[in-house]
């Protein structure tokens, strides 16, 4: 008989310590490319106003002017500088994605967490989930969104609604699986209260999986965030952000593609450089699935 | 080094120096170290030896269907009607498989497609190699299915795999490999994964076939008992090499080679009675990572002496249509 | 096999339940009074009785969705608050150019990504596999209005071969039709012959390390029998998955693409109702999708008997 093979699912794989990240680094160049990429935005938004012009401010006399030496990029159609503009957006991006996908990770592992351990909760709410699920996260998040209308507080929470339930359905399988382990079980024989043993026992095993979702959710975050602003109803207008740049220059395509080429391809790079992460994150604890890649 | 040379017509494959080699992330494994032998027409040869001694890789080998990433044979030649296997272009080597030389592998269970029935694939070796067309493939998938003795075959040509049971689906496996008649059939451990009873059977079956179509079979095992009752010739291999080869009478009667002892022993002896302890061979096979000096037996051997780990021993007669791989076969042939 | 059927069809209406309550809450939950939402700023304090009573927002909640949702099933999805006009009537005035723009994606996704991912896989580690999975990775990470305006920039301002934007409908002829639809579906395929062509890729090494599939090789059979024939079968039931459920993504995009390319389709039809905080039509469209979503991936999961005979129910 040949061994059937076993379900993917992720264990610890051992803690991580500093003295390793370089190793680490050299073997895991999928992991090094995006954080690397990943560090530099981070860098960049933390240091737009010392590194770049004034992201607002609007020169009627300079509309759609070409690159130049004071405007790296060239200036937009209100005459303001799509460089500073591209700069500064990078700190919206940044945060609206980290901020959803933290949300996003954190509700998802307490929904999972619980319909994990109880029967009951794990019908009801993984019914609401599946629900959630079946609405595109745009209109998803138009539709919350509608309710207040646009804002920075409500765009997160809307873009990290949608999210959750992928998140929880991913957490409440890790649990499934690792409740039944004989850790898990010996532990709750041996008398530990069962808040000590999702703790030390069940938690760690769904930092793993959730740290790979997490990229993906926070890519899908950035993604949908641009998008939304992109269709006017993400990031208020006034606020420089890629989606509003592309959304608010779309007219000047033919005329100056920088003011849209500029936002969009830093979007796609920092994208990439999430989804990079996300990969290698995702070789680093499934062995498995790196071979197959 | 060409011993007891098969005359010319009566050769159908004749295996010169193949050597292969498995590519690790940081390291090659000589799984086959140059060995030569030969299949006679219409014979059944045997091939013995432990996992992992370079059996099956033989047999992936001539029929090249080694995985192409991590594996290569690196020389040698294997030549079937006189022509070099090795030289062929894909498409021509794709007319031979299946057609001339057919295969079929230890693992029932996971040889044959899951999504397709049965019947559909024999009749795919038919469709590909006489170019029939479906019905005509289909009838004649039903008929192989009827030939390997497989019960009420009008219905099971439209089985799944899944339908059936293991020793049904080997039979159905032996139907495949024989649907174009091939002239050599390499059988893989084709009864290891079946329960012994079935087994019993699968080699009866294979026996029959063979005399019936005059088919070449060679034999590819782990068990002395079914190389005694199914084999003319047998070919003993230990750590990628060839180490005795000899017809079956003589190579049971006087084993030349310490390894080929050591199986022997490791064998149930049913006339012997209830014995208290099977002796087995002590040690573990080398690695095929590092070179290996000497005799690659040489850790294991009862019988070694200096020379032995300083000198690699070739394969060299020691009796009409006897060889061994051994420098001191006759000593070991006399214990 | 007819219990699991049963047993998926009361999930499905479960979940379809769920949506319901959802989108219903929604025009609920919106801060101020739904009547004075509907009725618009202009509204009169006597509009906005005649609209509640007409509405029935007098009545208990649980009655309220009942009626709501019994309306739904025949078909009446409300009344635009913008044009006044049936929901549902404004939704099939739109949907021609949407269906269109979906179901080219989906062709032409699908054909693309399966490809894709089949040569990956059969030429693993090699440069081409190389190539594709860089693409993936990078078609996965571009969003979709990015790639709509490299593409309007390159083929429509730079060499002008294709229109800049706009649909015409199939009535007017198929080559227009063709001709205003390549730039859309292509941007909107990028990001699904990625998705599809990873895990076709994935699911087709699976499979090609199977031992049939030496056997396969054994019989002489082709390298495109080989791939197409005894491994795309077998590796087709992650693929049908993911094609089911990408189409709630699929869908996001069409919001997008139709915004860029200026398509007159029902994504259009959303993003002016949000303007105009025109919530039946955004409830009417969720509703729609949403129902959408779950029959097609009923039906993929009912399909997979298809494609695998040793799934039974």
């Amino acid at each position: 008989m040949t061994l059937l093979s076993a379900p993917v699912e992720y264990v610890p794989t051992g803690r991580l310590r500093i003295s390793d990240v370089p190793r680490l680094t050299r073997r895991h160049p999928l992991v090094s490319a995006g954080s690397g990429l990943l560090a530099l935005l981070i860098i960049l938004a933390l240091a737009a106003p010392l590194c770049a012009g004034d992201p607002v401010n609007m020169d009627p006399f300079k509309r759609l002017q070409p690159p130049s030496a004071e405007m790296w990029f060239g200036s937009d159609n209100l005459g303001r500088d799509v460089f500073a503009r591209t700069i500064f957006g990078a700190r919206i991006s940044l945060m609206v994605g980290l901020l959803s996908a933290a949300s996003a990770a954190f509700a998802g592992l307490l929904i999972g967490v619980i319909a994990g351990y109880s029967r009951s909760f794990d019908n009801v709410v993984m019914r609401v989930m599946d629900g959630l699920m079946s609405i595109p996260t745009i209109l998803l998040a138009i539709a919350l969104i509608s309710l207040t209308g646009p804002g920075i507080g409500i765009l997160i929470v809307a873009i990290a609604i949608p999210e959750t339930p992928a998140v929880a359905r991913l957490v409440r399988s890790v649990v499934l699986g690792v409740r039944e382990r004989p850790y898990v079980e010996a532990a709750l024989c041996g008398g530990a209260r069962l808040p000590k043993v999702l703790w030390r026992h069940i938690l760690p095993s769904t930092i793993p999986p959730l740290m790979v979702q997490g990229a993906t959710v926070c890519a899908n975050a950035i993604m949908t965030e641009a998008g939304l602003s992109f269709l006017g109803v993400g990031v208020p207008p006034e606020i420089p952000s890629w989606g509003n740049m592309i959304a608010s220059s779309r007219l000047y395509l033919a005329m100056a593609p920088l003011t849209i080429f500029a936002p969009g391809i830093c979007l796609a790079v920092t994208v990439l450089a999430v989804n990079l992460l996300g990969d290698g994150l995702r070789d680093l604890f499934d062995p498995r699935a790196k071979r197959r890649r | 080094m060409q011993l007891h040379q098969i005359a010319g017509n009566d050769l159908l494959l004749d295996v010169r120096n193949l050597e292969t080699h498995f590519y690790g992330e940081d390291s090659v494994t000589r799984a086959l170290g140059g060995i030569s032998f030969q299949v006679k027409k219409g014979e059944t040869l045997g091939v013995v030896g432990e996992s992992g001694c370079g059996k099956s890789v033989t047999a992936l080998s001539i029929l090249r269907l080694l995985p192409k990433l991590t594996a290569r044979t690196v020389g040698g030649q294997v030549r079937f009607h006189g022509r070099d296997l090795l030289e062929l272009s894909d498409r021509e080597m794709r007319k031979i498989r299946g057609d001339q030389i057919a295969m079929i592998f230890q693992e029932p269970m996971t040889s044959l497609n899951p999504v397709y029935t049965v019947g559909h694939q024999i009749a795919e070796a038919v469709q590909i190699h006489a170019k029939a067309s479906r019905s005509v493939a289909m009838e004649k998938a039903e008929e192989m299915l009827r030939l390997v003795r497989i019960a009420d075959p009008e219905r099971r040509v439209n089985n799944y795999p899944h339908e059936m049971s293991g020793g049904m689906r080997q039979r159905a496996m032996i139907a495949m490999a024989l649907a174009c008649s091939p002239e050599l059939l390499i059988a893989d451990e084709p009864t290891t994964a079946l329960d012994v009873t079935i087994q019993a059977q699968i080699l009866r079956l294979i026996v029959d076939l063979k005399e019936r179509t005059g088919t070449a079979v060679m034999f590819i095992t782990h068990d002395l008992g079914v190389v005694a009752e199914t084999c003319q010739r047998v070919i003993v291999m230990y750590a990628g090499q060839i180490v005795e080869q000899a017809n079956v009478i003589d190579l049971f009667a006087r084993p030349a080679h310490p390894y080929t002892q050591g199986l022997m022993r490791s064998v149930p002896d049913r006339r012997r009675g209830r014995q208290p302890r099977l002796p087995e061979i002590p040690g573990i096979v080398p690695s095929l990572r590092e070179p290996i000096f000497g005799c690659s037996f040489a850790p294991r051997c009862p019988f070694v002496i200096d020379i032995c780990r300083e000198k690699t021993p070739v394969l060299r007669d020691v009796g009409s249509s006897h060889a061994a791989a051994c420098w001191r076969a006759e000593e070991v042939m006399g214990a | 096999m007819a219990t699991y059927i049963l047993r998926r069809v009361v999930s499905t209406v479960a979940v379809m339940v769920m949506v319901g309550v959802f989108v219903f809450l929604l025009l609920r939950l919106a801060p101020g009074d739904p009547a004075d939402i509907i009725a618009g700023p202009r509204a009169t304090p006597e509009m906005i009785a005649g609209i509640r009573e007409q509405l029935g927002l007098n009545q208990p909640l649980a009655i309220q969705f009942v009626h709501w949702a019994l309306g739904i099933l025949g078909g009446d999805l409300g009344t635009s608050i913008f044009t006044g006009r049936p929901v549902l009537e404004l939704i099939s005035q739109r949907l021609e150019p949407t269906i269109s723009l979906s179901l080219l994606t989906i062709i032409l996704s699908v054909t693309i990504g399966v490809s894709f991912g089949v040569l990956a896989a059969w030429r693993s580690g090699g440069l081409v596999d190389r190539i594709l999975t860089a693409f993936a990775t990078l078609g996965f990470s571009v969003p979709v209005f990015v790639v709509g305006f490299f593409l309007i920039y390159l083929f429509a301002i730079r060499i002008r071969w294709l229109p800049v934007q706009g649909y015409q409908p199939i009535d007017h002829g198929f080559g227009p039709w063709v001709v205003h639809l390549i730039l859309p579906t292509v941007t909107l395929s990028v990001p699904y012959i990625a998705f599809i062509a990873r895990i076709a890729r994935a699911s087709m090494l699976e499979v090609l390390s199977e031992d049939y599939m030496r056997t396969a090789a054994a019989k002489g059979a082709s390298a495109y029998s080989m791939l197409f024939h005894h491994a795309l079968k077998n590796a087709g039931v992650p693929i049908l998955t993911v094609i089911g459920l990408s189409f709630a993504g699929l869908i996001g995009g069409v919001v997008i693409t139709e915004t860029v390319f200026n398509i007159p389709g029902v994504g259009r039809l959303v993003v002016d109702a949000i303007n105009n905080r025109d919530y039946p039509i955004i409830q009417g469209v969720l509703i729609l999708v949403s129902g959408l979503y779950v029959l097609i991936n009923l039906a993929v999961d009912l399909s997979y008997t298809l494609v695998d005979p040793r799934i039974r129910y």
